[in-house]
């Protein structure tokens, strides 16, 4: 029987009540959102807070999808069938956020984990961070007296299961830019359904008048965070859209992670299938951007 | 601290440790023991409840209790597989279409399957024309070991175009 060690349990009345509490506990509380993350972790004892604040009763207050100008903006609270069944998100950035979240776990957990408890739950494995770290998302971290930062993908995730939140800081929010002429796609190979991927892909591309303009490439469960395949993206900006050239992109990504071997298979494995993933979502990405 | 949840629309009040998780409050300290206890690590689904928040207008969602704590649950309405059938002991259809298509052997699965299934059914605005994938998928969180699923999704069809014919027999309104 797993059960987490003893903690204090509180709910929040408002995000600012959250961060007020997390300081008055000075750094020995998490946030608890979804809890399809953290409490599994409390089980296994690898993660020991001594009290979790609740945020579901806030969850008004931090469950949108909105577009602000030319950002699409996610409060850490929206579910993950949110972000599913959003017209929205999938009109502004096709079909990259349902492409993702419909291989996410399995509808039940999907029914109440968050995209802040995805975010800071920083497992490399995990779906919907690639997808964030491809679409270049940046981070708003709330911290004590209200003072907002506003952390990039790259600075977020700064190892497994780590992040950049400080101890009396709090994610509230997640804001991407829009492009014109996007298309994304997020490819999975996986062991059963819902399972943590083997590898996975996210891509993301804007294509204007025949040239990709912006390129965004992340892959999940082969290196220590969500990679960030940073030479594949400046190998693909300017450049025409074709297959020679995704392939070309695919081989970057193989060359850029540093997968490890276990259960899911050898690492030369995992580097062949990232190639290869890379490499199917850049194309269904441009397929879709230039219908878009 | 003391943790009080209304299961089955009976309110269970307990003074528990904050880390209590809710599949053995319903089961130690509600003792209801129809709710199952399996993997213990979010994937088999063994454990799934129904969980209604009151301000919401969406139908009671399943959620697996092995992956909450107990102090969550406070405010919602959970039902669990002792809380599906009526109070004449009428079976709820999704109960029903499990015992009509034989849709479990050893039954360990069954209180969450049937969780998950009368969900599907409620939250989708044509049941009956659900898809195999649509089925397929939306038990994706739900392992059973015995049947191969093909009865399950058979008894979930069933109950579907029971409470189509039978529309007082929905938990929801339409």
């Amino acid at each position: 029987m797993q059960t987490p060690a003893p903690c204090e349990y509180s709910r929040a009345t408002s995000v600012d009540d959250a961060i007020a509490q997390l300081q008055a506990l000075g750094g020995n509380a998490r946030i608890l959102a979804g809890g399809y993350s953290l409490i599994p972790m409390m089980k296994l004892r690898l993660a020991n807070p001594g009290h979790v604040i609740d945020i579901n009763p806030i969850e008004p207050e931090l469950n949108y999808i909105r577009q602000e100008g030319n950002e699409i903006r996610i409060g850490a609270l929206t579910r993950h069938v949110n972000m599913l069944e959003s017209d929205l998100l999938d009109r502004t950035f096709p079909h990259i956020f349902r492409d993702a979240e419909a291989v996410l776990a399995d509808p039940v957990v999907r029914n109440r984990g968050t995209m802040g408890g995805s975010l800071c739950q920083s497992d490399p494995a995990e779906d919907l961070s690639g997808v964030v770290v491809a679409l270049k998302g940046r981070a708003v971290l709330r911290g004590p007296g209200g003072a907002e930062r506003v952390v990039e993908m790259d600075e977020f995730h700064i190892g497994p299961y780590m992040t950049a939140v400080g101890p009396t800081e709090m994610l509230i929010e997640v804001r991407f830019d829009v492009h014109p002429g996007f298309g994304g796609a997020h490819e999975k190979v996986e062991r059963r359904a819902g399972d943590f991927a083997i590898v996975a892909a996210s891509a993301g591309l804007s294509i204007q008048g025949g040239v990709i303009r912006e390129a965004g490439v992340a892959c999940s469960a082969v290196g220590p965070t969500t990679m960030h395949i940073k030479r594949a993206e400046q190998a693909l900006v300017g450049k025409a859209p074709s297959e020679q050239l995704f392939q070309q992109a695919g081989q970057i990504a193989s060359a850029d992670c540093s997968p490890n071997s276990d259960g899911r298979g050898p690492a030369d494995y995992k580097r062949a299938v990232a190639g290869v993933l890379t490499q199917r979502a850049l194309s269904r990405a441009a397929a879709t951007a230039l219908r878009s | 601290m003391l943790v009080s949840i209304s299961i089955n629309g009976q309110v269970y009040s307990h003074d528990v440790e904050p880390r209590v998780l809710l599949v053995h409050f319903i089961r130690e300290y509600a003792e209801l023991h129809g709710t199952h206890w399996g993997c213990d690590t979010s994937n088999c689904g063994i454990c799934i409840v129904l969980m209604d928040d009151p301000n919401s207008d969406q139908p009671p969602y399943p959620v697996k209790s092995c992956t909450m704590l107990a102090a969550m649950a406070e405010g919602y309405e959970i039902t669990t597989v002792e809380g599906m059938a009526k109070p004449d002991g009428t079976l709820d259809p999704i109960q029903q279409g499990f015992h009509e298509m034989h849709a479990l052997q050893c039954g360990f699965c069954t209180p969450g399957m049937m969780s998950t299934g009368r969900w599907l059914i409620e939250r989708h605005p044509n049941p009956t024309q659900m898809t195999d994938h649509e089925i397929r998928d939306g038990i994706s969180g739900n392992l059973c070991r015995c049947t191969g699923y093909d009865n399950i999704i058979k008894a979930i069809r069933w109950a579907a175009a029971y409470i189509e014919e039978h529309p007082e027999s929905a938990r929801t309104a339409r």
